[in-house]
């Protein structure tokens, strides 16, 4: 697990909606006491494209979101979003980037204020950049909501207490696409959602990414879900990258120990396939204190003294398919 | 008599501002000794308060409790809250998913694990506390002395369930209901925590009802399933049955909207139009027909009941898939 390395990064002619580089995200204040939840990760979306980040909790996914939307101080690196370095940006000129990016969680239901009816809180980020007329507001919120399957008639005057983890989230979509943002993050968006509204869920992000072109940031700890919804996929281990792969070949072939034995340990429906296998023994080590050289060696079944000696770097090993280990599956 | 657990027709009602719930219509369900039963349903679909009610957890003036649960004969609802809790841990035992909050945060491990043994079985303390590590070991717990003496927060989610395990486990139950045992955990401790609990049932000749959404978890843990809806079991079969022979539309519309991970990538998931049947309501026809895409209008106003397909299999449909 290593981590630095920006070989799987674009070059600058493609078309490039959010570039992070080497970007550390602190916590906790005294030099002792500071855990590196984010430790150098490099990454971008191209027009267009869902990129996946997972890994298990700890591993520092949200972290990374967060940091992304400047919601958390980033304590080093870049944030660009359309070419525009954001890091370092503040106040009224941070305000002014904030409409290009919008973000929905993973608890829907405590994301929306629960005194405010539907149809206020989709229009509020319209009132708020003063857009429109409260004519064409209307329109435009009536549009967002069927666009996420909703009745604007029905819900409208209703408020969110009156509805379910799934039709929350639908307005937490609909209201994060009020200003047309270029990129929308989602922190597992589905996680807290039963199996029948979950696909719902992935259904209209899907739509909506096609009717709007948004690019998406996918954070998700369930591989299931990434393989379904996103082009490429960032596997994460303790604040570091992993491997970064097209989300097809990253489940089939994984390359990185740590990806194979997320995939390996994912139980499949299916009696006659063996699934769900526990590859790996124990937990991740805490942040507070990671191993030396690469992160994952204190479990991963492959690792000699150059893994604790010397922190792999990110490497193309199959056309854009890319992995920090020293001795990647074959 | 075979059967450990014999449900017949339970059903639990609850009294709410909003009028009477129905958590649970009519479930009939057996376990035999040593057997694991996988529990599948959305949330809402009763199976939570199902395990629950066996469990004798579920009293009081709002909670409405008939039909019969029988453990070894016994029938369990009719018992006080004194009564059944002589069954808790020596016959029953249960594992919950949150193990951050099932275990008491200002307690040492060593104190609360020894507790059930020191009142059940008349252990000394000494003695409790020494089964306690052993109990340990089996769990498969790194440095088990030191974790003793450690509170809940010093532990991990996966680490936690462990302790859950040992304790539920410490008493020698029948049978083990694990509710969503590792929901709350991240897929590779999830695989640990089931070969744990898979293992241990095989080893001390427990009975075992996995209560999970997941059917990938039941997939691979258990010798039948239960699949729940609306309160309802809607099917129930071995669970390679159910897998390759699934008659229960609901069942196949949940098999195939889940993402899987040896699926097609960017394909279009067919999810389920709308949601579940709300509990309140006085339900008419067949609990899935608003979202079923066979329903007719034999469906929405006719109860089906459960049919025999032959070899336990078990579907509650007028139009199973194959044919009847």
């Amino acid at each position: 697990m290593a981590g630095t390395g920006k070989a799987h990064l674009a070059s600058a002619s493609e078309d490039v909606v959010l570039r992070v580089d080497d970007l550390v995200i602190t916590y906790g204040g005294k030099a002792d006491q500071q855990v590196q939840a984010v430790s150098g990760v490099s990454l971008d979306i191209r027009q267009g494209e869902t990129l996946a980040v997972v890994g298990e909790s700890g591993c520092g996914k949200s972290t990374l979101a967060k940091g992304i939307m400047r919601l958390l101080e980033p304590s080093s690196g870049t944030v660009t979003l359309m070419g525009l370095d954001i890091t370092e940006k503040k106040g009224e000129d941070l305000r002014n980037v904030r409409p290009a990016m919008q973000m929905i969680f993973q608890d829907s239901i405590s994301s929306l204020d629960p005194h405010m009816k539907v149809y206020s809180l989709v229009e509020q980020p319209l009132k708020v950049w003063k857009r429109g007329t409260p004519e064409e507001r209307r329109a435009k919120v009536k549009d967002l909501l069927e666009s996420v399957g909703l009745n604007p008639d029905v819900v409208g005057d209703r408020k969110p207490t009156e509805f379910s983890g799934g039709q929350c989230q639908r307005i937490s979509i609909a209201r994060a696409l009020a200003l047309e943002p270029k990129l929308l993050v989602c922190d597992e968006p589905v996680s807290s959602l039963d199996v029948s509204i979950q696909s719902q869920i992935l259904n209209i992000l899907q739509d909506m990414k096609d009717r709007y072109g948004l690019s998406l940031l996918f954070i998700s700890h369930d591989l299931s879900v990434v393989r379904a919804i996103s082009d490429r996929v960032m596997v994460m281990y303790l604040g570091k990258v992993c491997e970064v792969s097209p989300s097809a070949e990253l489940t089939t072939n994984p390359r990185h120990h740590y990806t194979h034995a997320l995939v390996s340990a994912i139980p499949v429906p299916d009696p006659t396939k063996q699934t769900g296998r526990a590859v790996l023994e124990g937990e991740p080590p805490s942040p507070a204190n990671p191993p030396s050289g690469c992160r994952f060696r204190t479990r991963c079944p492959a690792a000699t003294d150059k893994c604790a000696a010397e922190e792999p770097v990110l490497r193309e090993i199959s056309p854009n398919h890319f992995v920090a280990c020293h001795h990647p599956r074959d | 008599m075979s059967e450990l657990l014999d449900i017949e027709n339970l059903e639990i009602d609850f009294d709410t501002q909003r009028g009477t719930l129905h958590a649970v219509r009519g479930v009939t369900l057996s376990v035999a000794a040593g057997e694991s039963l996988g529990i599948v349903g959305e949330s809402g679909s009763g199976k939570t308060v199902m395990s629950r009610a066996t469990m004798g957890l579920l009293r009081g003036k709002r909670v409405k409790r008939r039909g019969s649960v029988r453990f070894d004969g016994q029938e369990l609802l009719t018992l006080s809250a004194k009564e059944i809790r002589g069954f808790w841990g020596t016959k029953i035992s249960m594992v919950f998913q949150d193990p951050m909050t099932a275990l008491n945060p200002v307690r040492r491990i060593k104190s609360q694990m020894s507790e059930a043994m020191v009142k059940r079985l008349g252990m000394p303390k000494d003695q409790a506390e020494t089964r306690a590590l052993e109990l340990l070991e089996l769990v498969r717990i790194p440095d088990p002395k030191a974790v003793l003496d450690k509170f809940p927060h010093q532990l991990s989610g996966g680490m936690r369930q462990r302790v859950m395990i040992a304790m539920a486990i410490a008493c020698d139950p029948k049978l083990l209901f694990a509710d969503e045992p590792t929901t709350a955990l991240d897929v590779t401790v999830q695989a640990q925590i089931l070969e744990l609990i898979s293992d241990l049932r095989k080893r001390l000749g427990m009975a075992m009802v996995i209560i999970t959404h997941d059917l990938g978890v039941v997939a691979n843990h258990t010798d039948r399933v239960a699949v729940m809806y609306g309160g309802e079991v809607v099917e129930l079969a071995s669970t390679k049955e159910l897998f390759t022979n699934t008659k229960m539309p609901y069942t196949e519309a949940l098999m195939s909207s889940i993402p899987r991970i040896d699926a097609e990538p960017g394909r279009r998931l067919p999810a389920i139009a709308g949601t579940p049947p709300d509990p309140v309501e006085e339900r008419v026809g067949c609990g899935f027909a608003p979202r079923c895409k066979y329903a007719t209008d034999k469906c929405r106003t006719e109860r089906p009941q459960l049919v025999d397909a032959g070899n336990g299999h078990l579907y509650r449909c007028f139009f199973p898939i194959g044919g009847a």
